[in-house]
C-alpha cells in the first residue's frame, strides 16, 4: 500500500462514503444515488462482459464500506464516456464524471489496476497532447502498442496494419508525424509553465482536502 | 463581410494529415458555400479530451480549454467559438460551465492562465458546428444551394454520444434525436430509422478495450445494414473512426461482411451543394464511398 | 292522479328527418304506441320545441311523454319536466349515429327506429312519474366516530360548512396516533425537515368550536334509523348513554400497528433494544430534540430502520400490503437522530422506498443529512451484547450475508385497519373461499380475534361497514373513494385504506362534504350516489311476498330490514335506487314508479320479432346505465358503427335485471341477449358495488333454462362493460351478431 493510500485510509476509518464525498471528483453525489438501476441498465459496456461493477453497484460499494474492492476495480476505468447514465439518471448524479473522478482518486492514492489499458491511454493521452500543445496521433498510437513491452507491440502493430495502411492511404495518418515533425503550438513553454501552475495549484488543493 | 463569422476550434483530430483532416477540408467547402466566415483560434491547443481524466485531474483539464477560451476572446473578439468535433465541444462546454459555476475553480484557472500570459473575461459561447448549421442558419437556409439532391440514397445518421449527451443539441430527445435524420433529408436523402442511432461505439476505449468496443461498433454497423442504409453519416470524428476503419477487424472476428462507407454530414452537404469529391474529402475515406464518388463525378 | 295521456314527439332535427321516414315513424306511434298525441318538431330540444311539449302537458293534459329523439343521456336539461312521466326514444344515438348512410342500409336503419318508437311508447305506459319519499328525516347534525387527525377534520370541516358536529373519541383525549408522534412529515414547501405534528392547533380550533360537541372516553352503543333520522346511542365510559340526533356519520376511527410481537425473528419482544416505529417516537419524545437515548438510558449512537418488517409479505403470515406512510416515517424517524447528532450512524435497509408526493424531496434532503439507504431485505435481528446484529440479504451487491451492528433496530410495522365487525364474514364464513389473488392464502390475519362492533348498527345485515380486502372498509376506490355501502355513512382516513396523516386530512374533508350532501338529498326525499337526486323508490306488493329474504339478503346497501312480521322493510333513505331487490324477487312484486318489470319487459314485448326465415335476427341489449350505455352513446359520437339487430334497453344495474325478462325474450323469438354491465370481484367498478356481481350470479342460473328451452348457450351473453370501451364494444357487439347468425334463428318465433 502506498503511502497516500495507508494515510487516508487511517484518517477516514471506516467512513469510505465520506472519503470519496471529499476526496474524489464528484463524489459528494454518490450519496444521493437511490438505487434505481437505470445507470446499469443503460451503461453499454454492461452488456458485453467484462464489466464486474456498474455505477450503481460502485455507488452501493462505496456506502457499504468496500473500499479496497472499489479502488482496486477495474469498472471505472471501462466507463466509455458515452454518458447515457448521466442523462438518465432520475437522481441526475453526474455518473460519468463520478465514474471518472473516482478512478483518477485510485490513481492518486496508486491502487488502480496495474497496467489498466485505459489508465495507460489517458496517461499517454495526456502527456502525449500537454508535450506540444497538441495530440500526435502517430506517436500516441505507438506508445499505446508498445506498452506492454516491444515484442506486443509489434504484434499489435501488425495486427492494426490493415487499419494504420488505410489511414494513411487516406492521408489521415501522417508517419512523418513521428520523427519530430507534426503538429504543435507555438507557444509550448507557456503552455507548460501554465500547466505546471495548474498542477501546483490542484496538488494544493488536494492536500488541503487531505489534511483538513 | 461574411454573414456569421465564428472562432474556429479545429481539435487535433481535424488536422492536416489526422484522422479527421477529410472533416475539416469538406467543413471549410460548406462553410465557403454557405458564407460562414471561421478563423481558426491562433495557436489552439488540445482540448484534453475526456480520457485523459486520470492524468490530468481537474483543473490542468481545465486550464487547457481555458487557454483556448482567452485566446478566443482576445483575438477573436465578440465571436462565439465553434467546434467540429464532438469530444472538444464537449470537453469545451463541460469547462465553460464549470468555471461559471464554480469561482474558486475560475480563480485557480487566472492564475494559471497567468503563466502564459493570458486572462479570460467573459467565456464565449461554445457551438457545435452542427448546431451552427440548424440554430444560426436553419434547414430552410441549408436548403438553398442545394444544387444535386442525394435523391434515393439510404443513410443511417449515427447519432452517438457527445452531440447528443449530456449537453445535446437543443429542444433533441436523447433517446431519439433527429436533427442529423433532418439534415440528411435536408440534401435530399432518406434516413432509415434504426434502433441503434444513439449507442456509443466505445469512444476512447476502442484503443484500450478494443473487443468491447468492437462488439458495440458491430451492433451499430449491423443494424445499419438491417435497415436498408448504404452508408453512415456522423457528426463526430471519433464516431468516424471507430466505426469505419475497425470493419476489417469486426469481419475477422465475426465472419461478417460489413464494408459501409461513414461519412459525415459536411460530406453530403458539400456534394449536394454541388462540389466535387475532393471538395467533400471523399479521398480521405478509408472504405471509399463509391456510390458518392459517382455521384460527384455526375 | 288525473286521468293518463300519453303523447309521443317525434324530433327530425340532428339529420333524423334526412335518414329516417318520419312519418311511418309518426304512424307507429300512433297505431301500435297508441299514442293520444303525436307530434314531429324539427329541432325538438330548442326553446320553441320544448314549449310545444310544455303547451300540451300544461293545456291539454299530456301526462305521459315519449321523446322520441336523442339518447336519454343528451339534452336533459332542456326535456325536464318534473311532473311528466318521460321515455326517451333513442333515434340519434341508438340509430342513425351507428348506422352507415347507404342504400342498402336504410331498410334496417328504418326498422332500428321504428322499434325504438315503440319501446319508447310501451316503456312510459308502464311508468308513473314519482313523487318521492315521503319517509324523510331532516336531521343535519353531523356524527363524527373517532377524534384523531382525520375525525378533528371532517368535523372542523362540517363545522365550518355551517353544520353542528358530534364528535365521539373512545379515548381520554383529541388527538389519535398523531399525538404520540415527535413530529411529522413535512407538509409544506421545501418538504426537507419534520414539522410539529399539528394536533395542538386542531384541537385548540375544535375547542373552541360552538358547533362541535365532543364526547370523549365514549363509544357508540347503538345506531338506528336511517340518514336524516339516526338514533345515535352513545355510552360514555363513566355516566350515562346520550342519545342523538344525527343526519350523517364520517367513520374515521384509523388504524392500530401491526403486532410487532409477531415478529420475533427481528429481535422484537427479544431485546429492548428493537422498537416499533411508535417505540421510536415515544424515545424521541422524551429526547425533545437531545441526543436520543434507549429505554437503559444509553446514548444511540448507530440505528437500523428495517422497512416492511412483516409488511408486503407474500408467504401469507404476516400484512400482504404496504402501509404506504412508513418509509416516510422512517426518513422522518432517522432525521431525529441526524439533527441532534450529525455523527449517528443511520441506516435504512428497504426494499422499494415508498415515498410518495413530495417524499421524494424530504428523502433527498435525508440523503443530503448522510442518511444511508442500502437496498435489502432482513432475514434476522439477533441481540449482540449491548446492541444488535441486523443481518440482510444486500439486494444490489447479492451478499446475502450482509450484516450491521446497530444500537437500536426500528421496525417499520404498518397499519391494521380498525373497523369493527367483518360483517362478512359473521354472515357467511364459507363464502370467503372465492379466491383472490394477492390475499389468498391469506385468510385475514389482520381481523381481530373479537373485533368490537363500532357503529353498532341495528341492520338486519349486521352492525358495521361491510369490509373489502384486509379488514379496510369498502369504498368504491376507482370513482368514488368515500361512498361505503351503507348510505350516509362515509369512512375516512387509515380505516379505509393506509394513508398518511396529509391523505387522511384530505379524505376527512372529502367525507365530511360527501357526509353533508347525503343529509341534505336525505332530507328532500331524494337518492344519494349514484343516482343523487332520484326521486324513486322501491315498493314491494306484500301481498305477493313469499318471504323468501333474497332482497334483504342482496341488497348491497343494507336498505332493507324486517318488520315484525318478516317481510320486507324498506328504508327509503338508505335505498340507492339500484334494483337489485327488483332483479332478485322471484315473484317480482319490487317495483319502482318509473322502473320496474313492467316498464322494461313491456319494452322488450314491443320489438317488431321478424319471422325466421327473414334472416333479420334480433338481439336484446341490456346495457347498465352507468357504464355501458353511455359507452354505446359515446361509441355513437365517434360514429363506430354496429349491427342493425340489436335492441339495446338501459338498466339501472346489471343486479336489477330479473331472470323473467330474459325468459321472455327468448320465449318471444330473441335470437341472442347480451347483458352488458361492469366489472365485478376484486377490482370492481359497479357504481353499486356488488350489484353486477349478484346480477350475474343470479343469470348464470339462466344456462338451466335455456337447455330446458333446447336453445344453445350462446344465445345469453355477460360482457363486462367500461365506460372506456368506445371501440371495442361496437366490434363485439358485430362479432356476436355474427356468431347468433352463425347459430341460427331462433326456433321461437311466432308464438
Ligand atoms: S441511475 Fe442514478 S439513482 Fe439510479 S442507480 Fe444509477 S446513479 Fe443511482
Ligand atoms: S458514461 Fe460510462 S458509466 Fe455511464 S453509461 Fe456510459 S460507459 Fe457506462
Ligand atoms: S339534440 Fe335530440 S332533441 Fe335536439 S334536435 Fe337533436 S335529436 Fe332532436
Ligand atoms: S411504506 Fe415503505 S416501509 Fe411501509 S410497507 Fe410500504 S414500502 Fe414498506
Ligand atoms: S337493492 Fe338497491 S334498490 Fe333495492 S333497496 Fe337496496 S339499494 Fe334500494
Ligand atoms: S325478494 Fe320478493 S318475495 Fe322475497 S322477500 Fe323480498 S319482496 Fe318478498
Amino acid at each position: 500500500m502506498s503511502n497516500a493510500n495507508e494515510q487516508m485510509a487511517a484518517r477516514y476509518k471506516n467512513n469510505f462514503l465520506k472519503e470519496i464525498e471529499e476526496q474524489a471528483e464528484m463524489g459528494e453525489w454518490v450519496k444521493m444515488c437511490m438505487q434505481c438501476g437505470v445507470c446499469s441498465g443503460s451503461c453499454p459496456t454492461n452488456f458485453h462482459p467484462g464489466w464486474d461493477h456498474p455505477p450503481q453497484e460502485i455507488f452501493m460499494m462505496i456506502r457499504a464500506g468496500k473500499r479496497e474492492e472499489v479502488l482496486t476495480s477495474n469498472s471505472m476505468w471501462m466507463c466509455t464516456s458515452c454518458y447515457n447514465c448521466y442523462v438518465r439518471c432520475p437522481r441526475k448524479l453526474p455518473i460519468t464524471h463520478i465514474m471518472h473522478g473516482i478512478a483518477e482518486y485510485a490513481y492518486r492514492l496508486g491502487l488502480a489496476p496495474k497496467m489498466q489499458p485505459t489508465l495507460h491511454l489517458s496517461q499517454t493521452f495526456w502527456n502525449n497532447c500537454t508535450k506540444t500543445g497538441r495530440v500526435n496521433e502517430v506517436k500516441l498510437t505507438q506508445s499505446l502498442y508498445f506498452k506492454d513491452g516491444f515484442m506486443a507491440g509489434i504484434k499489435k502493430g501488425l495486427e492494426m496494419k490493415d487499419v494504420a495502411l488505410g489511414l494513411v492511404k487516406a492521408k489521415r495518418l501522417n508517419i512523418f508525424e513521428a520523427l519530430g515533425g507534426g503538429h504543435k503550438c507555438k507557444d509550448i513553454k507557456g503552455i507548460q509553465a501554465m500547466l505546471a501552475k495548474a498542477k501546483e495549484l490542484e496538488a494544493k488543493r488536494k492536500a488541503a482536502k487531505a489534511v483538513a | 463581410m461574411a454573414r456569421k463569422e465564428y472562432a474556429f476550434y479545429p481539435g487535433c483530430s481535424s488536422q492536416k494529415g489526422a484522422s479527421a483532416s477529410n472533416y475539416l477540408t469538406s467543413v471549410e467547402s460548406m462553410c465557403k458555400t454557405l458564407d460562414i466566415k471561421i478563423t481558426e483560434i491562433p495557436d489552439w491547443n488540445c482540448c484534453g479530451a475526456s480520457i485523459s481524466y486520470a492524468e490530468s485531474g481537474e483543473l490542468p483539464r481545465h486550464v487547457m480549454n481555458a487557454r483556448n477560451f482567452a485566446l478566443a476572446e482576445s483575438n477573436l473578439p465578440g465571436q462565439d467559438i465553434v467546434a467540429t468535433c464532438a469530444a472538444c465541444w464537449l470537453g469545451a462546454r463541460e469547462s465553460k460551465e464549470r468555471l461559471e459555476h464554480n469561482s474558486a475553480l475560475m480563480a485557480d484557472t487566472q492564475e494559471a492562465l497567468k503563466e502564459a500570459g493570458l486572462s479570460i473575461k467573459a467565456i464565449p459561447e461554445i457551438k457545435h458546428m452542427v448546431e451552427v448549421l440548424i440554430e444560426d442558419l436553419g434547414y430552410d437556409e441549408l436548403k438553398k444551394p442545394v444544387k444535386k439532391p442525394l435523391d434515393g440514397m439510404k443513410f443511417a445518421g449515427y447519432v452517438g454520444c457527445q452531440t447528443n449527451r449530456p449537453f445535446g443539441i437543443h429542444g433533441e430527445s436523447f433517446e431519439n434525436p433527429v436533427y442529423l435524420d433532418k439534415l440528411i433529408e435536408t440534401v435530399g436523402g432518406e434516413a432509415v430509422p434504426y434502433d441503434q442511432k444513439v449507442t456509443c461505439c466505445g469512444g476512447a476505449l476502442a484503443f484500450s478495450e478494443p473487443d468491447k468496443a468492437q462488439a458495440q461498433i458491430k451492433d451499430i454497423i449491423e443494424s445499419a445494414y438491417d435497415n436498408g442504409a448504404e452508408m453512415l453519416v456522423t457528426p463526430c470524428p471519433l464516431c468516424q473512426a471507430n466505426t469505419e476503419v475497425y470493419q476489417g477487424q469486426i469481419n475477422k472476428k465475426y465472419g461478417t461482411k460489413f464494408n459501409m462507407p461513414v461519412l459525415y454530414y459536411s460530406q453530403l452537404m458539400v456534394l449536394a451543394y454541388g462540389g466535387t469529391a475532393k471538395e467533400a474529402g471523399l479521398d480521405g475515406n478509408v472504405i471509399r464511398a463509391r456510390k458518392l464518388e459517382a455521384f460527384a463525378a455526375k | 292522479m288525473a286521468e293518463k295521456k300519453h303523447a309521443a314527439y317525434i324530433c327530425s332535427g340532428c339529420g333524423l328527418g334526412e335518414r329516417l321516414d318520419i312519418a311511418a315513424l309518426e304512424a307507429v306511434a300512433k297505431k301500435e304506441g297508441k299514442m293520444q298525441v303525436v307530434k314531429t318538431h324539427p329541432f325538438l330540444c330548442s326553446a320553441e320545441g320544448v314549449a310545444m311539449i310544455r303547451a300540451d302537458i300544461d293545456d291539454e293534459g299530456v301526462t305521459h311523454a315519449a321523446l322520441c329523439a336523442c339518447s336519454r343521456r343528451a339534452k336533459t336539461e332542456a326535456f325536464n319536466f318534473p311532473t311528466t312521466a318521460i321515455s326517451r326514444g333513442n333515434l340519434r344515438e341508438g340509430v342513425i349515429w351507428v348506422r352507415p348512410d347507404t342504400e342498402e342500409a336504410r331498410e334496417t336503419t328504418q326498422e332500428m327506429a321504428e322499434d325504438y318508437v315503440r319501446m319508447a311508447c310501451a316503456e312510459v305506459k308502464a311508468m308513473t312519474q314519482p313523487a318521492g319519499n315521503p319517509n324523510t328525516g331532516t336531521n343535519k347534525t353531523l356524527l363524527v366516530v373517532g377524534g384523531g387527525m382525520s375525525g378533528m377534520t371532517s368535523a372542523l370541516e362540517a363545522s365550518k360548512a355551517g353544520y353542528k358536529v358530534v364528535l365521539v373519541e373512545k379515548t381520554g383525549a383529541l388527538g389519535g396516533w398523531a399525538a404520540k408522534l415527535y413530529k411529522r412529515t413535512p407538509t409544506r414547501e421545501p418538504f426537507k425537515a419534520p414539522e410539529d405534528n399539528g394536533v395542538a392547533d386542531l384541537v385548540a380550533q375544535i375547542e373552541a368550536d360552538a358547533n362541535i360537541k365532543v364526547y370523549l372516553n365514549s363509544t357508540i352503543a347503538k345506531t338506528a334509523g336511517a340518514p336524516g333520522r339516526f338514533k345515535v346511542d352513545i355510552a360514555m365510559e363513566s355516566g350515562p348513554t346520550v342519545t342523538e340526533d344525527i343526519g350523517a356519520i364520517v367513520q374515521a376511527t384509523g388504524f392500530n400497528l401491526y403486532d410487532a410481537n409477531r415478529l420475533p425473528h427481528l429481535g422484537y419482544g427479544k431485546t429492548p433494544h428493537v422498537v416499533d416505529q411508535a417505540g421510536l417516537e415515544a424515545l424521541a419524545k422524551a429526547a425533545n430534540g437531545g441526543v436520543i437515548k434507549r429505554a437503559d438510558g444509553k446514548e444511540v449512537k448507530s440505528v437500523v430502520f428495517v422497512q416492511c418488517a412483516g409488511q408486503r409479505d407474500p408467504s401469507g403470515e404476516h400484512l400482504p400490503y404496504c402501509s404506504g406512510y412508513c418509509c416516510n416515517t422512517s426518513i422522518k424517524q432517522a432525521m431525529y437522530f441526524k439533527d441532534a447528532n450529525p455523527d449517528v450512524d443511520t441506516v435504512v435497509l428497504f426494499t422499494d422506498l415508498r415515498t410518495p408526493g413530495n417524499g421524494e424531496d424530504f428523502y433527498r434532503s435525508a440523503q443530503n443529512k448522510g442518511v444511508i439507504f442500502s437496498k435489502g431485505v432482513v432475514s434476522e435481528v439477533v441481540p449482540n451484547g449491548d446492541a444488535c446484529t441486523v443481518r440482510f440479504h444486500d439486494l444490489i451487491l447479492d451478499d446475502k450475508d450482509a450484516r450491521i451492528e446497530a444500537d437500536l433496530v426500528v421496525l417499520a410495522t404498518g397499519v391494521v385497519p380498525n373497523s369493527g365487525v367483518n360483517i362478512d364474514a359473521v354472515a357467511a364464513p364459507a363464502a370467503e373461499a372465492a379466491g383472490s389473488e394477492e390475499g389468498a392464502e391469506a385468510p385475514a390475519p389482520v381481523v381481530e380475534e373479537k373485533p368490537i362492533s363500532i357503529l353498532n348498527l341495528t341492520y338486519r345485515q349486521g352492525p358495521d361497514i361491510p369490509q373489502f380486502k384486509w379488514g379496510f372498509t369498502d369504498s368504491h376506490f376507482i370513482c368514488f373513494p368515500y361512498e361505503t355501502r351503507r348510505t350516509a355513512i362515509y369512512t375516512a382516513g387509515p380505516v379505509r385504506r393506509p394513508m398518511d396523516i396529509a391523505q387522511a386530512q384530505e379524505d376527512a374533508t372529502g367525507a365530511a362534504m360527501k357526509a353533508i350532501q347525503a343529509m341534505e338529498n336525505a332530507g328532500l326525499g331524494k337518492a344519494a350516489h349514484p343516482r343523487a337526486g332520484d326521486l324513486s323508490f322501491p315498493t314491494a306488493r306484500l301481498e305477493g311476498c313469499t318471504q323468501c329474504k333474497r332482497c334483504t339478503v342482496e341488497c348491497p346497501f343494507g336498505a332493507i330490514d324486517e318488520d315484525e312480521k318478516r317481510f320486507p322493510l324498506f328504508n327509503e333513505s338508505r335505498c340507492r335506487r339500484c334494483g337489485t331487490c327488483m332483479g332478485a324477487c322471484p315473484v317480482r312484486v319490487i317495483s319502482f314508479e318509473n322502473y320496474s318489470v313492467n316498464t322494461v319487459g313491456a319494452q322488450i314485448k314491443a320489438v317488431n320479432i321478424p319471422d325466421e326465415f327473414s334472416e333479420k335476427p334480433r338481439i336484446l341489449i341490456l346495457a347498465c346505465e352507468n357504464d355501458a350505455y353511455p359507452a354505446l352513446d359515446m361509441a355513437a359520437m365517434n360514429r363506430n358503427e354496429y349491427s342493425a339487430f340489436v335492441r339495446a334497453i338501459p338498466v339501472r344495474c346489471l343486479g336489477s335485471v330479473n331472470t323473467i325478462w330474459i325468459t321472455d325474450a327468448l320465449n318471444s323469438g330473441y335470437d341472442g341477449v347480451m347483458l352488458m354491465g361492469c366489472k365485478h370481484g376484486e377490482e370492481y367498478q359497479c357504481h353499486f358495488v356488488k350489484g353486477s356481481e349478484l346480477g350475474r350470479y343470479r343469470l348464470s342460473k339462466v344456462g338451466d333454462t335455456l337447455k330446458n328451452m333446447n336453445l344453445e348457450t350462446e344465445r345469453v351473453f355477460d360482457l363486462e362493460v367500461a365506460i372506456t370501451d368506445i371501440d371495442t364494444l361496437p366490434r363485439k357487439i358485430n362479432d356476436y351478431a355474427a356468431k347468433i347468425q352463425e347459430i341460427g334463428m331462433s326456433p321461437f318465433k311466432g308464438f
